[in-house]
């Protein structure tokens, strides 16, 4: 081959230490500097993919308010913050209309993350939206997706518990799961009991929870 | 080899005589674990190229001051950073693709493509030969992810990106967009490259016999 001109000497251990060293603090800045320009875009596009959910959920509600759970009290939070957060949904009134509820639990695959329409004072979830899932494209996904299965969730008694059923409900506790996709509907069951089990006495105790929150 | 490809051969060979999938058998992973969408399967051939290219052209630039002995840890510094560059990118402006290709961005890094192209071209060539490589076999790499994300959605989901094809009656065979799907639609590709590659080969011999008798 005409252009071989890899270096002819054997380079030294300093040599080969210098470049390895110089390689990782270049591809140290260039990395910081891509986190730095995309990370707030990243952020705000995260914020956004939960607010018009948490909107989705609660089809009433005109503005939301984050509430972070911090010693068994509700105190303002941010929107799409790490703690433990919900989201409270106003109408043009300032009338608590709900809460919409992040939850997540293991699925078939991983990890599902979903948010939820709460209505506290019927005890009733109003809606619901995977946020995150990597279930089984076509089958398990459909928890996402599926018209028929999203409108289990449209007015669903949480208690005493959420029932997963097979071939249509018949009474307003149950849920049908998807034929095919069983495991991961069950998953969502089961989401969604334990953050209700959790949230329901936390929330109705809160009905009265200030009107001040960072996010509109 | 007798004497230098030209630039346009170094690219054309990526596309079909040395296309990386379909001839060469590599970067199998992303070619069948993200390709039940035509668009998957294009973000991913985006992604890569950006990647493959990128690379590429680091490495022809820096090829005489890489000593020998770490040369393969350079690469993968210089693949894994861009990689992360085009890994945030992506979330930054394409969140939902971000979101259906997951992890396998984060795992070009170990696209044997992308590392084969540097150890086997772009560290033994100019710039200008190694962009050509790359940009071939990138295009080449793209090319079969969308054949095989093409053939997948519509017969696993019944539309092309995205745009249904056929009416309501279409029941998708949704063993397509599974996992098995990716290895019967490569499967068929593969043989059906390897058919007409053949083809195109005896005529050749043919067409050489007949020129010998007359």
């Amino acid at each position: 081959m005409a252009e071989q001109d890899a270096p002819a000497r054997e380079a030294g251990p300093l040599r080969l230490v210098g470049t390895l060293t110089a390689a990782g603090l270049l591809s140290g800045l260039v990395l910081v500097g891509a986190y730095l320009i995309t990370a707030p875009r990243i952020a705000k596009n995260r914020a956004d993919r939960l607010r018009s959910a948490a909107f989705q959920v609660l089809p009433a509600a005109e503005s939301l308010d984050a509430l972070e759970l911090v010693d068994g009290a509700l105190v303002p939070g941010v929107l799409g913050g790490e703690g433990d957060m919900v989201y409270a949904g106003r109408n043009a009134a300032g009338e608590l209309v709900g809460y919409a509820v992040p939850a997540e639990g293991p699925g078939f695959m991983d990890t599902v993350k979903v948010i939820y329409g709460f209505d506290q004072e019927r005890g009733v979830i109003v809606g619901l939206q995977v946020l995150e899932s990597r279930e089984t494209p076509g089958l398990g996904d459909k928890v996402g997706y599926d018209p028929h299965f999203l409108a289990n969730f449209e007015a669903l008694v949480v208690e005493p518990e959420i029932v997963p059923v097979k071939g249509g409900r018949t009474a307003d506790n149950q849920v049908d799961c998807i034929t095919g996709a069983t495991i991961s509907s069950e998953a969502v069951v089961d989401i969604l009991n334990r953050s209700a089990g959790r949230w329901l006495p936390v929330l109705e105790g809160a009905a009265e929870a200030p009107a001040t929150g960072g996010a509109q | 080899m007798s004497e230098q490809p030209g630039l346009g051969e170094e690219f054309v060979k990526g596309l079909w005589k040395e296309n990386p999938v379909f001839v060469a058998v590599l970067g199998l992973c992303p070619a069948m674990a993200v390709t039940n969408s035509l668009e998957n399967g294009l973000v991913m051939g985006a992604a890569s190229t950006f990647v493959l290219v990128g690379s590429s052209l680091l490495v022809s630039l820096l090829r005489r001051f890489i000593p020998k002995a770490v040369r393969i840890s350079v690469f993968i510094i210089i693949i894994a950073t861009f990689v992360t560059v085009v890994d945030f990118s992506l979330a930054a402006l394409l969140p939902d693709a971000h979101r259906q290709l997951g992890a396998f961005i984060s795992l070009i890094v170990v696209n044997c493509l992308i590392l084969g192209r540097q150890e086997a071209f772009a560290s033994k060539h100019g710039v200008l030969p190694s962009l050509a490589d790359a940009l071939g076999m990138a295009a080449g790499f793209t090319l079969s992810l969308a054949m095989i994300g093409g053939v997948r959605e519509i017969l696993g989901s019944g539309s092309l990106l995205g745009v249904r094809l056929f009416g309501e009656t279409f029941a998708p065979w949704a063993v397509m967009i599974l996992p098995p799907g990716g290895f019967l639609t490569l499967g068929t590709l593969l043989v059906l490259f390897a058919w007409l590659r053949e083809r195109k080969e005896r005529r050749r011999l043919r067409a050489g016999e007949a020129e010998a008798a007359s």
